[in-house]
């Protein structure tokens, strides 16, 4: 086994361009491109489509759709405001109850907790974020209802009930149900990426605070400080979840088109209302005015979403993939 | 030579700052502060625990092998399962993963090989705009752009649905996990003549496909629980069908109706269903982020 | 008459878990006077200095061995307040770190901590710690202001002020000057100069020149131990250490 192998050789010669070459990598290069800008495609047939099919109940009326309160199929009349009031007070209670809860774990997670239990926390976490929306729903119906029914409702009643917050009847079912539930959900959001923005500011700041003599609850509280912007992203796109959910909701407010002081009362939100009701629209202008309803719903988290993310990108530089993921 | 030396003539007599410990109100604020923060942590963590044990309660006494063999009973008859539900949902993230894919893969290809500029910031600023976008909203338009042409409810409208919800998922991670891949390998690439777009497509892509593949099934998990987007486009269906141009069963509408309905031992079934379906959806996105926390991160 | 000495460390070592940063160090620093550390990068200057307010207990898997004490106190001793110890030991980093606040605001956080809420106070310790930090005369129409809108030596002066405002007997200066430009590095080195009558000055650099101009006292560390320490112009002309002769001409570093 003597002497070389034969190996023919390559073409030679000046390096020279394949003809096909240019035109290959603009042709690659274009078509993905074209993958990408269907993305606005996409967007722009949702809002047309939604636009137009709002567009009957738009014209018949006007403005007073959001602060008519009379949604009747018969008469063929709709008004929506018992559902924009139930999406905010819902929401508005999920807020109350979520954003301390998750700013706190934020807190505790990002400053104080040694790094397994990050780890570990964080990860229950994003499965508490994983667990699709009806099974929450399902949850509510039918455990935290009877619970608050029984207990919690009753005791409210009668120790807060000179408020008319906590008036009425313990249905257990109704808008303090369906504030915890969505609390429950959207706890996730804000603390996943109140750490990612709090890990993301520089931890100098906090030193210079020590070093000036501050406890940990203080030097916290800087950096907490300088995230704010970053915070109040997370808080509004959590806010944006709260207001499009809809089939925990819907399991769990009790389906009412009255407007109530109370908590305890059963109510409606927009995405709910559009569930219960869509399949069921006989008429030409009901459904047209339960599209309107997902027109006004989509404008609402279009402009919170747009608005947040802008936030959360800000305060983290961009490099957050809690901003695109979440 | 500095303007502003220090003037100690003009500097005013203060008297010294009080020494000794920190105030006893700084320090019972800050444990309450580092408690409460902890507490917080702790109490996010109970309704997991809850959910968890009462589908585990209610919904596994109920689940055996005719749940996912047999066809739903009518009212009044007991047993029963959910396969035409079950091989609906997989029908229906099927379609939507055919359509979400490509494109969605392709889109974050695009941005992250070739991404800059002021196009590639509002494609990828709308695709986080677009996750924002409730889904009930997203069943509404494909209401109007896919039954109402096909005059009636589909599988493939259900598909369709689901699809618009994962693309925004799929394109920004795809993204992320190409512009993970070394740049080396770029280089080398190049180094031996390869043309642009075959070292994206035969060493870049390669390189990430274990992180697409990722993004695109965490995506899918998302979806396969989603109830909202398939109301009013999939329906339901409480008969085996598999064709794409009919109304399909799925397991969340499944389970909406028959937690709805006001018999228990449909009640009962939903557990069954809802615990299904939970395992399906969160030990798929379990595994997946289990796996990628070992890969580093950029 | 023997100066009065500050901070003393004696045996003292340092272990990031399993790393030995810190061997058996025994430093004197005199007080009111300007002691610079040296040394090349990773000898543990930085680490020595963190030590004196015990910022490196922020390091998880850190621990420490023998003594350093502060105007004769026991920094390491289990009853020490680490809070009210940083209170009265100043810290300036490397690089500047003003809080996202206005520049009244970040002079003024350490007061507000210590419960000086009276506006007038609060105005009068400001002004005298900015007019301390050569600060005065450039800010003093713009206090309001935010702080990163300064230049980067403003606000590596500001963070100094920020410091003073506190009254604190030790100045800790973590190489203060490499991220600025020359003319900024000067002003800051002035800046020391004048301070040292006030306050006892630990400066770290990694440059030997500015050691030479501004410090009373050098010491000089490799691998985690102190090699030399003496009169900063005879250290720098006389060395006693081969080492030390080695760095100071050069040869290494």
């Amino acid at each position: 086994m003597s002497g070389a192998l034969t190996v023919p050789a390559l073409p030679a010669g000046a390096p020279r361009r394949r003809p096909g070459a240019r035109w290959a990598d603009e042709a690659y290069r274009r078509g993905l491109g074209a993958l990408a800008l269907l993305v606005f495609v996409v967007v722009a047939l949702i809002v047309y489509e939604i636009a137009r099919g709002a567009g009957p109940s738009i014209r018949a009326f006007g403005w007073h759709f959001l602060v008519g309160t009379e949604w009747d199929p018969v008469a063929d009349r709709y008004g929506a405001l018992p559902y924009v009031f139930g999406t905010a007070v819902s929401s508005g209670l999920a807020m109350l109850l979520a954003l301390p809860l998750g700013l706190g774990t934020a807190i505790y997670l990002a400053e104080l907790a040694p790094h397994r239990v990050d780890q570990a926390v964080s990860f229950v976490v994003e499965l508490l974020a994983s667990i699709p929306s009806i099974v929450y729903g399902i949850w509510g119906l039918f455990v935290l209802a009877p619970l608050l029914r029984t207990l919690v409702e009753p005791w409210l009643i009668q120790h807060f009930g000179f408020l008319p917050l906590f008036q009425g009847f313990p249905f257990g079912i109704g808008m303090l149900n369906a504030g915890i539930v969505l609390a429950i959900m959207v706890v996730p959001t804000i603390a996943s990426l109140s750490r990612e923005i709090l890990l993301a500011t520089p931890p100098s700041l906090r030193e210079a605070a020590l070093a000036l003599g501050a406890t940990r609850a203080e030097a916290i509280a800087v950096a907490v400080d300088a995230a704010r912007p970053g915070i109040l992203g997370a808080v509004i796109l959590a806010l944006g979840r709260a207001v499009g959910e809809t089939m925990a909701v819907t399991m769990v407010i009790g389906n009412s088109n009255r407007i109530s002081a109370s908590l305890l009362a059963p109510g409606s939100t927009m995405a709910s209302v559009i569930a219960n009701e869509f399949t069921e629209a006989t008429g030409a202008l009901y459904l047209s005015a339960l599209v309107e309803i997902a027109l006004v719903l989509f404008a609402l988290t279009l402009v919170m979403n747009a608005f947040a993310r802008l936030l959360v990108l800000w305060a983290t530089g961009g490099r957050s993939d809690a901003a695109g993921a979440a | 030579m500095p303007q502003a030396q220090p003037e100690p003539g003009r500097e005013r007599v203060l008297r010294p700052l009080h020494t000794g410990r920190p105030a006893l109100r700084r320090r019972v604020w800050d444990a309450c502060f580092v408690g409460a923060s902890g507490l917080s942590a702790f109490v996010v963590m109970v309704p997991l625990a809850l959910v968890v044990w009462h589908l585990l309660a209610k919904g596994l006494p109920e689940l055996n092998l005719d749940f996912f063999l047999h066809l739903p009973k009518p009212v009044g008859e007991t047993g029963g399962g959910m396969a035409n539900a079950i091989v609906g949902t997989l029908i229906l993230v099927g379609i939507a993963t055919l359509i979400a894919v490509p494109v969605g893969v392709g889109a974050g290809v695009w941005l992250a090989e070739f991404g800059r500029g002021r196009l590639a910031a509002a494609v990828r600023y709308t695709a986080d705009v677009m996750s924002g976008i409730p889904s009930i909203v997203v069943g509404v338009a494909v209401y109007g752009l896919v039954v109402v042409p096909m005059g009636r409810f589909s599988a493939l409208a259900g598909g369709v649905a689901l699809a618009l919800l994962m693309l925004p998922t799929i394109i920004r991670s795809t993204e992320e996990v190409v512009r993970l891949v070394p740049r080396s390998y770029r280089e080398a690439a190049l180094a031996l003549g390869a043309p642009r777009w075959r070292t994206t497509q035969d060493v870049v892509i390669p390189a990430a496909s274990a992180g697409i593949v990722t993004s695109c099934l965490l995506a899918l998990a998302r979806a396969s629980g989603e109830t909202a987007p398939l109301l009013f486009t999939a329906l339901g269906n409480r008969f085996w069908s598999l064709r794409v141009d009919q109304p399909m069963a799925s397991m969340p509408v499944f389970i909406y109706d028959y937690a709805r309905a006001p018999y228990d031992d449909w009640n009962r079934q939903a557990w069954t269903g809802a615990l299904v379906l939970m395992l399906l959806v969160t030990l798929l996105s379990a595994l997946v982020r289990l796996t990628t926390r070992r890969a580093p991160r950029p | 008459m023997k100066p009065e000495i500050r901070i003393r460390t004696h045996d003292f070592d340092l272990f990031y878990g399993a790393h030995h940063a810190l061997k058996s160090v025994s430093l004197e620093v005199p007080a009111n006077s300007v002691t610079a550390i040296i040394g090349p990068s990773g000898c543990g200057k930085s680490t020595l200095l963190r030590s004196f307010n015990r910022m490196n207990d922020l390091i998880p898997g850190v621990r420490v061995r023998g003594r350093v004490e502060l105007s004769g106190l026991d920094v390491y001793a289990p009853g020490t307040d680490v809070v009210e110890l940083r209170r009265h030991v100043g810290m300036v980093f490397q690089r500047a770190n003003p809080f996202p606040k206005s520049i009244f605001e970040n002079v003024a956080y350490g007061l507000r901590l210590l419960g000086v809420n009276r506006r007038a106070e609060l105005e009068a310790r400001v002004e005298t710690s900015l007019r301390r930090a050569a600060l005065w005369e450039e800010v003093r129409d713009r206090l309001g202001r935010s702080a990163l809108a300064l230049s980067g030596g403003q606000q590596q002066r500001l963070c100094i002020a920020r410091a003073l405002a506190v009254e604190p007997e030790v100045v800790l200066m973590d190489e203060p000057a490499s991220a600025l430009d020359p003319t900024a590095t000067a002003r800051v080195e002035e800046l020391v100069l004048e301070l040292k009558s006030r306050y006892t000055i630990v400066v770290v650099t990694h440059n030997m020149q500015q050691a030479a101009r501004i410090s009373d006292t050098t010491a000089f560390m490799m691998v985690g131990e102190l090699v030399e320490v003496g009169e900063t112009r005879s250290l720098f002309t006389r060395p006693r250490q081969k080492l030390t002769e080695d760095y100071i001409t050069g040869r290494f570093g």
